[in-house]
């Protein structure tokens, strides 16, 4: 039984399922890989050889590189997973989900003070809070 | 026998253990969340358990994607704090109590809960931010602790009954231990949290304060929610919830005993990308 379709039903949101696990089963072993500090130096050193020695698509690792989040969720990858490439450049988990919404880094953290998103409008697809737009990409702030 | 006397709920926000650690629990934004731990650090320190069976998840740290066990315990004798990107943690290491767990994991395999058996595990912050919250600040552990994961990370997780049911299971095998032990059981995980995408930062207040009232009061009517309305209500990352369910099934009053009484309630938005919930339930 694959998992219910109200699942892609949920705006700003990707449900890590087998089908996206296995999309992405090599883009998060190699986050995996980070959790190790001689890797992460060699990481550091050469991005491109480092991805180039995983079995990734070309997609993820140019998303990788470009160190964006969204791109990576969709193409497999889980936020836990992904959090050991933010580790490795120094990143809280608040920079790293901040950067996922298109907002400032002041700015989420502002929200968060506030009492963080309104779950109003951004139960379903289609309704119209603020979490309806498409995913924000480009390079993580 | 051993005697569950309590079970306690808390969030395992990974930032409020980097607060602990680096001495950051009088700066404002902290001490409004370690604020709702006062209570809890006195009361453990009269409650004196001798055993914690601790539900949390792995979140990627020693299970990757190469081996994702539904529900495992630990019946090792020791587990270290894992590194997970940052450093470990500076705590002490976790002591087992390799007898007791074996003796669940033998039980509740034979009432068709199929548990992995894990020996060997680093455990990460869904683990040991709760241990801080509520023992503090320590050269060893109070306690001994059986860790015991769910996996919440990869869809389809547990559901909330399933979880609900392990809970009551969980509860009569370590009522049939022989040793005289004063036994917690932990639920952590949660509250409402969304760590990725646009929704990234939800927090949905009223669902977490009705998912406490609920918990306390109707338990089996909670444990019958499906686990989209987790994820819908409470962001992705607030399925954790569905492990509070286990906690809150191994209490007395799902055998017949009286309504557990609620010695300590918390709640605070936010720790970082997370509403901090916070309970302690005492058996009548």
């Amino acid at each position: 039984m694959s998992l219910g379709k109200e699942f892609k039903d949920i705006p700003g949101t990707i449900v890590f399922d087998s089908e996206q696990s296995r999309k992405g089963y090599w883009l998060n072993q190699f986050c995996m890989s980070l959790m190790k500090a001689d890797n992460r130096a060699r990481f550091k050193a050469n991005e491109r050889a480092y991805l180039d020695e995983w079995k990734m698509t070309e997609e993820q690792k140019l998303a990788v590189m470009s160190r964006d989040l969204n791109r990576m969720m969709a193409l497999g990858g889980n936020i836990y997973f992904l959090s050991k490439i933010g580790a490795t450049d120094g990143k809280s988990f608040q920079q790293m989900a901040g950067s996922m919404t298109g907002m400032t880094e002041a700015a989420y953290r502002e929200m968060m003070v506030g009492g963080g998103r309104s779950i109003e409008g951004n139960r379903k697809i289609g309704e119209h809070g603020d979490a309806q737009g498409a995913a924000p990409t480009g390079k993580d702030k | 026998m051993a005697r569950i006397t309590a079970s306690v709920y808390s969030s395992h926000i990974p930032a409020v253990g980097a607060a602990f650690d680096h001495g950051k629990t009088h700066e404002p934004y902290w001490q409004k969340v370690f604020s709702g731990y006062e209570f809890s650090k006195v009361w453990e320190k009269q409650q004196k358990p001798d055993v914690v069976f601790l539900v949390y998840n792995d979140h990627a740290t020693a299970f990757s994607l190469s081996l994702i066990p539904t529900f495992a315990i630990m019946t090792g004798p020791e587990f270290q704090p894992a590194d997970e990107g940052y450093g470990a943690r500076p705590v002490p290491p976790v002591i087992g109590h390799p007898e007791l767990a074996s003796h669940i994991a033998s039980e509740v395999i034979q009432k068709d809960f199929d548990l992995t058996l894990v020996n060997e595990i680093d455990v990460d912050h869904g683990l040991t931010v709760p241990m801080s919250c509520m023992f503090g600040k320590v050269d060893a552990w109070p306690c001994k602790v059986i860790p015991f994961a769910v996996n919440v990370v990869q869809h389809p997780v547990p559901s909330g009954a399933r979880c609900f049911a392990l809970g009551q299971a969980i509860r009569a095998a370590i009522e049939s231990y022989p040793e005289d032990l004063n036994v917690q059981v932990w639920g952590t995980g949660g509250m409402s949290h969304q760590l990725q995408g646009p929704r990234a930062g939800l927090i949905n207040r009223e669902w977490d304060n009705a998912f406490l009232d609920r918990l306390i009061d109707d338990p089996k009517g909670l444990a019958a929610m499906p686990n989209i309305d987790y994820v819908r209500e409470a962001g992705s990352e607030g399925i954790e919830l569905v492990m509070w369910l286990i906690a809150r099934g191994a209490m007395s009053d799902l055998r017949g005993g009286p309504k557990p009484k609620v010695a300590h309630r918390f709640y605070h938005v936010p720790a970082s990308n997370t509403a901090v919930g916070h309970l302690i339930l005492e058996n009548g």
